[in-house]
């Protein structure tokens, strides 16, 4: 089938970046706002449009293709620019265009009166032309330029502020580990490509092309053994693909730019470092589910460092001040949920937790960025406190968010983490043993994140009113010095405010678990990503059907247990003692960054001034360059004395070198 | 008939009197006529060739030969002319201002 209407879902927003990168310097704000704005609403109608229009072709596995153009044709190499609408690509478009319209309606009020609002502006469009290039690509490589779009544009935006150096080193940190993963990333679909001859992800007879993931599901699935992921077979592209998506999605080891990335506007980081762009790593890892399934190993691999990262994040977010550092690190934890959910080979209660995420995550970032304007740029929790008076609609927001990632019952987070944990509790693709494990690392980890997310609601909006009043700092250069109370924010930056609250409460409401309906409602989510998402090999004999519901409710009361209990000791912890003095080592993070600069950059550094820079470069290749130049300049000193001025001693020459030259002829 | 040697010998005459001529004086104007000399003698050995052998690849390479020698007549009397004014002398000895 075919839908021209998916090309206009990716020019609209890269239609709006040229016109504000180009002309954006000379027009108003207003201008660029509706410019900005208008063109991602294009988006998210047209998404809208189009997903509902094929919607019952999309639940029967169709997948609607937008030919463009043929890129590459060398060999057998072959690479399209075209767009692909299956049910994997529809949910992602949906949400990320409905999040970035309301994310950039939030950001025209955040941004307002910022030197640079045009550039912010065309960042932003061209960020969201990056995102849909990489969710709607029929193949692996268009999705790979969208992939490194996204990072650019991530950058950009980090770098935002680029006059403060804090904020270019963040920019270059993010930039360069994310370069870390996407080499592995590029080498995961070199050797896919060698396998499997084709780097399209399916089959597409109008236009001759065979997809790599048919090639994969004809495969014998790899044995579980560590072995294999150095064998160079499937297993290894599955590990390689997944060292891209460490890097960008922010898991275990590469995890570090994240929280640093911080360094941009909120906006930014509601958009990109929450909802939308850090789950690309998510969305790679589902779409490439039918490698995954035969590969056991990385799977395994991939819900150990999930789980792991989760948990390690969110011990970190616990003992964090800034407000928007807190929520980083909550980003990382609930990425490695999504992670540990695709390697337990639930792919789909993984995207289901990326989909509800976006809304709750997203929620909660702008509703921090509303704090942090209406407290004139401050973002140390420990200098915030009461606001619940003062900013009631950022409260009552930020608090449905805030419930939702806890896990409290009948909201968007509960259903998803739910699923998750259950999904994992009850895995047939890893040993049983390991199962359980993880699942008690995601327990925890759902407990800490009720306590964490208590500690931020508590010292922001409840107990004494730490800020000053008094306009000591030296803020009034931005020209509202005279407010000295904080106040809510305007309209525009409230209004997604309030409507990502009302997705954050019933996003979760399309994929309800079976067992909580006892069958009555149908698994929506589930259904419609079925075509899209292969099917795990089962390891044991584990059969879902036959444990039953039992053991799903068990778990869905555990996991309500645990996001009250972890509610009420967040609350009956920090009411008490906001200030609470955490751990020195959780605070320093672990020192993991100190720990990178002692193992690798340090020897690096090191490496690249004493022997690159002082050895290689100044003695041997500049030593190479000039002695080629003095060997010309000696053979020169000895030829100029040839040089007479006499014509005459020239037509001897010549001359002579004619007579030679003939008599070389002649006689040889 | 004329046989091909005398074309020859009267071709290599020619161009001996150029060559030496070029060697020996130094007034610019004589080594250029000089010059024209050799060139034309070659255009001789060129043309009694190609009629020698009925090939016409001489003739035409003649043609190239003097349209490169009007071009390069062109060129050097403007230089010529510009050393005279400059140096009132056309003695090519004394133009040896690029000798080390």
């Amino acid at each position: 089938m075919n839908e021209p209407l998916l090309s206009i879902i990716i020019l609209a927003p890269l239609a709006g970046a040229l016109i504000l990168g180009l002309f954006g310097k000379r027009m108003g704000e207003r201008a660029i706002s509706f410019v900005a704005c208008l063109t991602v609403g294009i988006s998210a109608a047209l998404s809208f449009y189009v997903f509902f229009r094929h919607l019952h072709a999309l639940e029967e596995g169709a997948r609607i293709h937008d030919y463009l153009f043929t890129w590459i044709n060398v060999g057998g190499f072959r690479a399209d620019f075209a767009l692909l609408l299956d049910s994997l690509s529809g949910i992602y478009i949906l949400f990320v265009t409905f999040v970035a319209f309301w994310i950039h309606v939030f950001a025209t009020g955040y941004m307002k009166g910022e030197a640079g609002y045009w550039r912010f502006f065309a960042y932003l469009n061209l960020f969201m032309f990056a995102m849909l290039t990489l969710v709607l690509a029929d193949n692996f490589l268009l999705m790979f330029v969208g992939w490194e779009g996204v990072g650019l544009c991530s950058y950009l935006l980090i770098g935002y502020y680029f006059r403060k150096d804090f904020a270019n080193d963040a920019a270059k940190k993010a930039f360069i580990v994310n370069r870390i993963g996407d080499f592995g990333f590029a080498l995961g679909l070199l050797l896919l490509f060698l396998k499997s001859g084709s780097i399209f992800y399916f089959d597409d007879a109008s236009r001759g092309i065979h997809g790599a993931f048919e090639w994969a599901a004809s495969q014998a699935a790899d044995p579980t053994t560590l072995s294999v992921i150095f064998a160079g077979g499937i297993t290894t592209i599955a590990v390689l693909m997944f060292v891209g998506a460490t890097g960008k999605s922010a898991q275990i080891p590469l995890f570090v730019w994240l929280p640093d990335a911080m360094a941009g506007p909120t906006p930014v980081s509601a958009l990109i470092h929450a909802a939308t762009m850090v789950t690309a790593g998510v969305y790679m890892v589902s779409r490439a589910s039918f490698v995954y399934v035969k590969a056991p190993t990385a799977m395994a691999i991939v819900a150990i460092i999930g789980a792991a990262t989760a948990l390690f994040a969110a011990t970190i977010g616990i003992a964090q001040w800034d407000i928007k550092k807190v929520l980083a690190y909550s980003t990382v934890s609930q990425l490695g949920y999504m992670f540990l959910a695709c390697g337990v080979g639930a792919f789909t209660a993984g995207i289901f937790h990326v989909f509800t995420h976006a809304f709750f995550k997203a929620l909660l970032f702008l509703g921090s960025g509303s704090v942090i304007i209406g407290l004139h740029h401050e973002q140390d929790m420990s200098r915030m406190g009461g606001l619940r008076k003062y900013m009631p609609w950022t409260f009552r927001t930020m608090a449905v968010g805030w419930l939702a990632i806890a896990g409290v019952p009948l909201l968007s987070g509960f259903f998803s983490k739910d699923e998750i944990l259950y999904r994992t509790f009850t895995s047939s693709v890893l040993d049983p043993t390991l199962g359980k494990i993880l699942w008690f690392v995601g327990a925890a980890t759902a407990l800490l994140t009720a306590i964490y997310m208590t500690r931020l609601m508590v010292l922001t909006f409840w107990g004494d009113e730490r800020f000053d009043t008094h306009g000591s700092h030296s803020h009034d250069s931005h020209g509202h010095g005279d407010h000295h109370a904080p106040k809510e924010s305007p309209v525009s930056m409230v209004l997604p405010l309030v409507v990502l609250a009302a997705g954050a409460i019933f996003a979760g409401y399309l994929g309800v678990p079976e067992a909580l309906s006892g069958g009555r409602i149908q698994n929506f989510f589930e259904h419609l990503l079925h075509p899209a998402i292969a099917e795990p090999v089962a390891q044991g004999e584990t059969a879902h059907a036959a444990e039953g519901h039992g053991t799903e409710l068990a778990l869905t009361a555990i996991s309500t247990v645990i996001a009250f209990l972890g509610i009420w000791v967040g609350w009956s912890w920090f009411k008490r003692t906001p200030l609470w003095k955490p751990p020195r080592l959780l605070e320093e993070k672990y020192y993991v960054d100190e720990a990178y600069d002692a193992a690798i950059i340090n020897p690096v550094k090191a490496t690249s001034t004493g022997l690159l820079w002082k050895i290689i470069d100044v003695r041997i290749i500049d030593g190479a360059v000039n002695g080629a130049a003095r060997l010309a300049a000696l053979f020169g000193t000895g030829l100029r004395y040839v040089q007479s001025g006499l014509a005459r001693s020239y037509v001897a020459i010549v001359i002579m070198g004619a007579v030679l030259v003939i008599g070389y002829f002649m006689l040889g | 008939m004329v046989p091909l040697s005398w074309y020859l010998g009267l071709s290599a005459l020619l161009f001996t009197i150029g060559a030496v001529g070029v060697f020996i004086k130094r007034n610019a104007i004589t080594i250029f006529l000089c010059i024209e000399l050799m060139l034309n003698a070659v255009n001789l050995a060129f043309v009694a060739l190609s009629s020698y052998f009925g090939d016409m690849g001489g003739q035409l390479f003649v043609f190239i030969v003097m349209t490169v020698a009007a071009a390069e007549a062109a060129v050097g009397l403007a230089i010529i002319i510009s050393i005279f004014r400059n140096r009132e002398s056309l003695n090519v000895d004394e133009a040896d201002s690029l000798k080390l």
